[in-house]
């Protein structure tokens, strides 16, 4: 009888946060600077130079684990954890081994399995490394410190999940947790969110769990799911061999579709972690705490039950719009400005979405503000402007969020409210279609879209459709 | 009298006063130089011409108002494992041969501000790890009472320069010890403030936990108002305590009328030598003398010492030296075939045998397995050791002890058997362990004609009672001889 396997997951879980200054100095975390121009003494490591804590990681950190269901830790310490390598000037990184900031946490995430939790093992506090850049010309390698230091969360879970499945849903959940938060924008492509799979497989049944593998460099869902579902068969066809599967960590290739070993467990290092002397041990009050809590925001389930409740949109359109803070921002705010949720909600879920998708983008990526789209949606209302002209607009607000008003001013797009020149147009359009006009009055209704559209082409665009299609109807009349 | 024979308060009360000039005292601390710095080798790193032009720029802002304190237009000296923005700053290893840190020191920011012309970087043992200069990589320092001794260490070149003239005040560091052994090996007077008072920021770490920076003085005034210079809360240092009081001057009055004075029985037992025992109890006695009420008490824990302080200063050490490795400043080995062999070189040639042993020693009490039976337990011992201190202020306002159990040892001799070298730390590291402020001050000489030091050791933050009681005892003691005077 062929054998059944489970997969057994755990995902450790990177977030840089979203701090303008690094995790123990002054300097900038802004992407894209000339190489080390966003480093001091402290972050490239200059002899005599130390590290002081930025509140605002520990903030963001609490408030991940409160998010998470964590117990946060009343009296954290930093460790420093020692290798020599030289992206970091340290040769140690400081992170926490011994007391992390927050444990014992879960997320409650849903499959078409139904509901589950994930447990949340720890949330520590870590600084990111710099870059090395190897330079093929000159057969050296170059090293830029501007990451160096760029504060960084690892979330740690539990083996709790069993498939991709499980693993995308708690990833989507972590991730709209922290952005709701503002704590991290947690990009997989850009680095700003990362997860390394911890793997295992182990007869179906079996109480026991597996040797398990790290899997790293994966860098888009897409990426997850093929490397766990290549790493499981892996394991497998070795069990079914009678072989034994290594504890080690392996380097997904996703162009090539499968892994190799990296490090096994043998010659894994001894980082001879010890408390950091230089960074004294934080304690959270209790008050502190309270405080952090009732500053909590308003999650996707609370915010779900709102929408229903306040806007009377579609269910749909509330799983979209809740589906991303920034985009859930941009509707609220519009909707403030213009008081036409219906209204806001179809520009999301039609043009808006229909863009990002064009041009392969994330709702985090929308640039127009909530002022122009309020601005747009008034003048549609004024029928200043027709529905044709208003998807105009609202492409070049999507690209560059140009003030609409100004646009349609602009370019001319303003419909023509001079009845006199429409009627004018108007009749030259029926003497210049006799055949229409002949079909019209023979009963096809279709005929009168044409002649609509011939007016608003010869109107170039600026008139009201609805107003021509009366005044055609008008002038028809036998 | 001589421009050198002042002490650096009364030297900037007379530039104050225009009976001379910064310039004037510039000169006569490179003229002291000329004439015995090739001999006793205080100095890494000597800035002539800069020490000049620095005199003349605070000479004007002197002149100008600009500068009002203690110690304005003063040559000063620097240990030199303190930063110094463009001057070159080594902590006496080949490793930092070349390197000129980008910024300066917070203390060393804090005294030119007060108008100390700064003179240059004095020798140490390499990353401050050794108690008598000898583990320099550029050469030792010599005792200035007698060329055949130490003058003590890690921070020997500041004390010996100050002995000698070449300079009127020093900083150091004490990470065990090594701001007032080697004080007392050349009898000047050289203090340890509570952990926090002076930044760290700037100062090469050996031990974090432990190291602290303190001035290397004639006497204790001068030490006081050193100290209320270089004392500071600062940001850029997370271990940096907030202190409410630090106008330590103010604390110079000569009364230990009532004063509680003990002394720990532990500390003169075997080991000892006998003519510290002796000169060490005549100051015990003096300052019985003035009213001071003092008793003998039992410490407790001083045997765990030893063994706890150099488990975590090493510990410490093999983290904080990682930075050293070639990549990014210092010394680079050249006939490295790639980044490990690289790394292997460039720290087997640019560190010392001294800086090795600790560095194995610390990763050996860090790796797995190892951790909890030494680190761990190190620092439990540490924190006992505070509980033991905390019992004995209960009781008392100050501890008095030796600084050292025997005066400077002959040159050459100590590297050979570096766990009697480490064990003469005995009286002076468990004051790091407790974070606590002590003091070093001479108290007279031994047969041989070297300086003794008496250590007085207060509670946490109560350095205005220890500089009280030193100078009181200093006042008692009368005139110390100077170095270089006739018996």
């Amino acid at each position: 009888m062929e054998r059944q396997y489970e997969t057994v997951i755990g995902l450790e879980v990177h977030v840089e946060l979203a701090t303008k200054t690094k995790i123990f100095c002054g300097c900038s975390t802004a992407f894209g600077g000339e190489p080390n121009t966003h480093t001091c003494p402290v972050c490239t490591g200059m002899p005599g130079t130390l590290p002081v804590l930025n509140k605002q990681v520990l903030e963001h950190a609490v408030s991940v684990g409160l998010a998470t269901n964590c117990e946060i830790t009343r009296y954290c310490k930093f460790d420093r954890k020692n290798y020599f390598y030289p992206d970091n000037p340290q040769n140690y990184q400081i992170s926490q081994l011994y007391l992390p900031i927050c444990r014992n946490g879960y997320v409650e995430i849903e499959t078409e399995e139904g509901r589950k939790k994930v447990g949340i093992h720890e949330i520590h506090m870590e600084e990111d490394a710099g870059k090395l850049i190897h330079d093929e010309w000159e057969d050296c390698t170059l090293i830029d410190y501007n990451r160096s230091g760029v504060p960084l969360i690892e979330i740690v879970s539990e083996p709790d999940m069993r498939s991709a499945q499980e693993v995308i849903a708690y990833l989507e959940k972590l991730r709209l947790l922290i952005q709701y938060l503002g704590a991290s924008d947690c990009k997989l492509q850009e680095g700003s969110m990362r997860a390394d799979v911890n793997l295992s497989v182990r007869e179906s049944g079996s109480g026991k769990l597996g040797i398990r593998t790290e899997m790293k460099n994966l860098n888009s869902f897409k990426a997850i799911t093929r490397a766990i579902a290549g790493e499981r068969q892996r394991q497998i066809d070795l069990l079914e061999a009678g072989e034994q599967v290594v504890q080690e960590t392996r380097r997904w290739d996703d162009a090539k579709g499968c892994s190799y070993a990296m490090r096994s467990k043998e010659d894994a290092q001894d980082y001879r972690y010890f408390p950091d002397p230089d960074l004294p041990p934080v304690r959270i009050s209790e008050k502190w705490l309270a405080k952090k809590k009732a500053a909590l925001p308003e999650f996707r389930s609370q915010k779900i039950l709102r929408y229903e409740e306040e806007y009377g949109i579609p269910a749909y359109d509330i799983d979209m719009i809740t589906g991303s803070k920034h985009l859930a921002d941009i509707f609220e705010e519009t909707v403030a400005l213009c008081g036409e949720p219906k209204k806001v909600s179809n520009w999301i879920m039609g043009e808006t979405m229909r863009l990002l998708k064009e041009q392969g983008k994330d709702p985090e990526d929308i640039i127009f503000s909530p002022a122009h789209l309020a601005e747009l949606i008034a003048m549609t209302d004024a029928k200043e402007i027709n529905g044709t002209v208003a998807k105009e607009v609202f492409a070049a607000m999507f690209d560059q969020n140009v003030d609409p008003r100004r646009y349609v001013e602009e370019k001319g797009l303003k419909t023509v409210s001079d009845t006199g020149a429409l009627q004018k147009t108007v009749k030259e359009v029926i003497a210049a279609n006799p055949r229409s006009v002949a079909d019209y009055h023979g009963g096809k209704e279709k005929a009168i879209g044409f002649l609509v559209g011939q007016t608003m082409k010869a109107m170039k665009g600026k008139a009201d459709p609805a107003l021509v299609n009366q005044m055609l109807r008008e002038m028809l009349q036998p | 009298m001589k421009l050198t024979d002042m002490t650096a308060v009364e030297l900037a009360a007379a530039i104050r006063e225009k009976k001379t000039t910064a310039v004037a005292a510039a000169q006569a601390v490179l003229d002291v130089m000329e004439e015995k710095e090739k001999r006793l080798n205080c100095y890494v790193t000597l800035d002539r011409e800069g020490t000049l032009e620095r005199a003349q720029e605070i000479q004007k802002k002197i002149d100008s108002g600009k500068i009002d304190s203690p110690l304005a237009g003063v040559p000063v000296a620097l240990k030199d494992n303190l930063c110094t923005r463009g001057m070159r700053t080594t902590c006496a290893s080949r490793i930092l041969g070349n390197f000129v840190p980008p910024y300066s020191a917070e203390a060393v920011v804090r005294l030119e501000t007060a108008g100390a012309v700064i003179v240059g970087k004095t020798n140490m043992d390499e990353f401050a790890m050794g108690s008598t200069t000898e583990t320099s990589a550029y050469g030792p320092t010599k005792n200035p009472w007698n060329e055949a001794h130490v003058p003590g260490g890690s921070s020997g070149g500041s004390a010996a320069a100050v002995a000698a003239g070449e300079c009127f005040l020093a900083l150091g560091s004490d990470t065990g010890g090594s701001i007032r052994q080697p004080a007392s090996f050349c009898g000047v007077v050289g203090m340890k403030p509570t952990y926090g008072t002076v930044s760290r920021y700037g100062l090469i770490a050996y031990g974090s936990s432990l190291d602290q920076i303190g001035p290397l003085c004639r006497d204790v005034t001068d030490c006081a108002a050193a100290l209320e210079i270089i004392a500071s809360y600062d940001d850029k240092d997370s271990t940096s305590a907030e202190r409410k009081d630090i106008r330590f001057r103010e604390a110079l009055a000569d009364d230990v009328k009532g004063m509680r004075i003990g002394i720990p029985r532990d500390y003169f037992r075997e080991g000892l030598s006998p003519d510290v025992k002796k000169r060490v109890l005549e100051a015990a006695q003096l300052l019985a003398q003035k009213g001071a009420v003092v008793e003998e008490f039992d410490l407790r824990l001083v045997e765990y010492a030893i063994p706890a302080y150099y488990t975590i200063a090493a510990a410490e050490a093999s983290s904080n030296l990682e930075r050293f490795d070639g990549i990014k400043y210092g010394y680079q080995a050249q006939d490295a075939q790639g980044l490990h062999d690289m790394y292997r070189k460039t720290r087997s040639q640019g560190f010392g045998p001294e800086v090795k042993r600790r560095i194995m020693l610390g990763s050996f009490v860090l790796s797995s397995g190892y951790y909890d039976a030494y680190y761990l337990k190190a620092l439990r011992v540490k924190a006992l050791i505070k509980k033991a201190f905390d019992d004995a202020f209960a009781k008392y306002d100050v501890i008095l002890a030796p600084v050292a159990p025997t005066t400077a040892p002959e040159l050459g001799k100590s590297l050979q058997e570096p766990i009697k070298m480490y064990l003469g730390d005995i009286y002076t590291i468990s004051v790091n362990l407790a974070g606590l402020p002590a003091i070093s001050v001479p108290c007279g000489f031994d047969s041989l004609g070297l300086p003794v030091g008496l250590q007085l050791i207060g509670d946490g933050f109560a350095e205005k009672k220890l500089l009280r009681a030193a100078f009181s005892y200093e006042q008692a003691r009368g005139p110390f001889k100077k170095c270089g005077e006739a018996q």
